[in-house]
């Protein structure tokens, strides 16, 4: 973000200044405040205990329930650092939800391994086949990304509630269910498989050049092409990344339920995965990302819904919680407050004897 | 003129001669006839109307009726409503997303304002400011705090989500007997076109639409905007509050169409109006404004909204088709449209 360089020749002066700088200071304040809010309500909230051979505790539900939304934020960024959006996420969950599920249940033997491999093949397939289509619509046609995702989320509900024949679609079958709901080594499936992805993507962007070109695309696509980046290919990469990492968030979810539900599988992840790119930093402009940032706000926005049933009022009210974080988050990273703030520092500096921090 | 497209096809065969105007010769006789070039997009919004309306009356009897085409209106107002406000964000080059929400905090306080006992004269007036207020509200965050729209929108879509829930999780009936007999009003014009009380409000706030966007300055400051947001500041043009009201407008707009929605179900209920800001967005892209903004008419947007209404009415009217075949059909209409579009922009370039 450009505001953050004018702080950086005074960031010598004290590291107090320079963390409180950071742009992840507030998204990591928001989500302290929220577990120390937990843990004040209920003093155990913090607490792990091994049970039946696997971590369980308040923690470990929030990274288990993290994993789908951290997935599908995960191609968020990537995509929002280019300077697109996808919206057809939420639909491409479902797809992916109904077409796994369907499959199982319409086969012979719904329990057996390769069932469930080829059912998570399929899907996977299907769900980057869509990304590949978005990608096409932007990088080749040249349509608006908002628009072009706009049109896989309005039909895609319909595609998948054709594949579901309008039906909420349930089965029975062992090793499905251990993607959403088992555990190994301890820890939930859902996260290794979402820390996996989330490892691999933060060693292809920082470690290699593939991010630097990615927010090179994001901030001037033209110039990049001109400078030799393969625009096209970028755009067209991390949609279908997009649609791939939608897609497993897709079967998690429906492995959780171990039902197909085409209207309410990853309603409004969209909207939550998009809150938590902006909530980590990652401006809707393009051209920077934080994956970090993203990490966070996944877990501020879980943490906030665990936080709301916990506290025991109804989570139909949620969004309005979810609505004053991102408020309080979004002004408090805007120019102008960050300015005031800049100027009172610099007020705050011309009078040596206030000095004090 | 939003009353034009029924009118042309209650009189039967009329679509034919519009029909042949869609095929490959448009653009010749768009030039013989002096079309202005902004106006093809919602040209072609108009003669997708009047295919889909000569595709009903050919596959159905009693499709081309005056009630199926009054009832477009009755059961499409709010929508109409919405799809207004959104068309002058849109055409400022931003977007709202939220619309929905903001209709069922709105119908729900409706209702729930009409149930405590407040009188429905009080009512009326309260609940259509509330969108005003949270359109205000977004306004200022994207004006002043720079906020990008999308998220602005998002945050109030949230905000007026969890409001509603707050104030009643579950359905309220209107049994008021001022507010039952204003959404039971109705008149027949001509004899047989029914119009309800929403219906005239529809009309009305895209009579004022239309006079706000193209006679006065506001309405050129909105254009401008679109245009270019620098260009317009350097003209010495009010950006800023121009801005701020387009948010605002599209609230008023989204209060006012849950008060419709009200009227419409005769209750509250805090899930109605879910992706409707979609609907919304969908009928304005398809009535030919660009999102890019600058580009559109209100009318288009009308004439949007009676396509996304023509095509549930073909879905009932088979029968046989499910549900889930409308978000599919409007799916394939928007990616028609925005491609047509793109051509249509690439050509211009």
């Amino acid at each position: 973000m450009p505001t953050t360089t004018p702080a950086r020749p005074r960031a010598a002066e004290g590291g107090l200044r320079r963390i409180a700088h950071h742009t992840l200071f507030w998204p990591v304040v928001a989500l302290i405040a929220l577990l120390a809010a937990n843990t004040v309500y209920r003093p155990s909230f913090l607490s792990v205990t091994v049970l039946n051979g696997h971590l369980f505790g308040a923690p470990i539900d929030i990274l288990r329930n993290s994993a789908p939304l951290m997935l599908v934020a995960l191609g968020m960024t990537l995509v929002i650092a280019t300077r697109g959006i996808d919206l057809s996420v939420g639909a491409v969950v479902a797809i992916s939800g109904a077409l796994s599920l369907s499959f199982i249940a319409t086969s012979p033997n719904p329990g057996s391994l390769s069932t469930v491999l080829l059912a998570i093949a399929i899907a996977l397939g299907v769900s980057l086949v869509l990304g590949v289509w978005n990608g096409f619509l932007v990088s080749v046609v040249g349509i608006q990304p908002i628009i072009a995702t706009l049109i896989l989320m309005t039909a895609g509900r319909g595609i998948a509630m054709l594949i579901t024949e309008g039906q909420i679609t349930t089965v029975t079958s062992p090793p499905f269910k251990t993607l959403g709901a088992g555990f190994w080594l301890g820890l939930p499936v859902a996260t290794l498989v979402a820390g996996g992805v989330f490892l691999l993507v933060a060693f292809l962007t920082r470690r290699t050049a593939l991010g630097m070109l990615v927010e090179s695309v994001g901030i001037n696509p033209s110039a990049s092409r001109l400078a030799g980046v393969k625009a096209r290919t970028i755009v067209w990469t991390v949609f279908a990344l997009s649609g791939l990492f939608s897609g497993l968030a897709g079967l998690i979810l429906a492995s959780n339920v171990m039902a197909a539900d085409a209207n309410n599988a990853g309603l409004f992840i969209e909207l939550d995965a998009i809150l938590a790119v902006v909530i980590g930093g990652t401006s809707l402009q393009g051209g920077k990302f934080s994956l970090s940032g993203t990490f966070v706000g996944v877990l501020i926005i879980t943490t906030l819904t665990l936080t709301v049933t916990i506290v025991g009022i109804s989570p139909l009210v949620t969004p309005l919680f979810k609505a004053l974080v991102v408020i309080a988050v979004t002004l408090l990273q805007s120019p102008r407050i960050r300015e005031s703030f800049a100027a009172r520092a610099r007020q705050r500096a011309a009078r040596p004897e206030e000095v004090s921090a | 003129m939003a009353a034009v497209a029924p009118e042309r096809s209650s009189t039967g065969p009329a679509p034919s001669p519009r029909e042949r105007k869609g095929g490959p010769s448009v653009r010749a006789i768009a030039r013989r006839l002096h079309v202005d070039r902004r106006y093809m997009p919602v040209i072609g919004t108009f003669v997708v109307l009047a295919l889909i309306l000569a595709i009903g009356g050919v596959r159905y009897d009693n499709f081309l009726s005056v009630q199926v085409l009054a009832n477009l209106f009755i059961n499409n107002s709010f929508l109409i409503v919405l799809a207004v406000g959104m068309t002058f964000v849109i055409l400022t080059g931003g977007i709202d997303l939220s619309v929905g929400a903001v209709l069922a905090l709105s119908a729900v306080s409706a209702a729930y304002l009409l149930d405590v006992g407040v009188p429905a004269a009080v009512v009326l007036p309260a609940v259509v400011l509330i969108g005003s207020i949270i359109g205000f509200l977004i306004g200022v965050m994207v004006h002043v705090f720079d906020v990008q729209p999308f998220i602005a929108t998002l945050a109030g879509m949230f905000f007026a989500r969890g409001l509603c829930f707050v104030i009643a999780p579950e359905s309220i009936p209107i049994t008021d007997e001022t507010f039952v007999a204003i959404a039971g009003w109705d008149t027949w014009v001509g004899g047989q076109w029914r119009m309800t009380t929403s219906v005239v409000v529809s009309l009305v706030v895209v009579a004022v639409a239309f006079y706000l966007l193209h006679y006065t300055q506001f309405g050129r400051t909105v254009y401008a905007i679109g245009g270019g947001e620098q260009s317009a500041q350097l003209m010495g043009l009010p950006v800023a509050r121009t801005k701020v009201l387009v948010y605002v407008v599209s609230g008023t707009c989204a209060g006012l169409g849950g008060l419709l929605f009200a009227m419409y179900s005769r209750s509250g209920y805090s899930l109605t109006g879910v992706a409707m800001e979609l609907d919304a967005i969908a009928a304005v892209v398809i009535g030919g404004t660009l999102l890019t903004g600058g580009t559109g008419f209100v009318l288009g947007s009308v004439l949007g909204v009676l396509v996304l209404g023509l095509i549930q009415t073909i879905i009932t009217f088979e029968g046989t088709l499910s549900s889930w075949w409308t978000k599919i059909v409007i799916g394939v209409l928007l990616l028609v449209f925005v491609v047509l579009q793109r051509v249509l922009t690439l050509r211009r370039t």
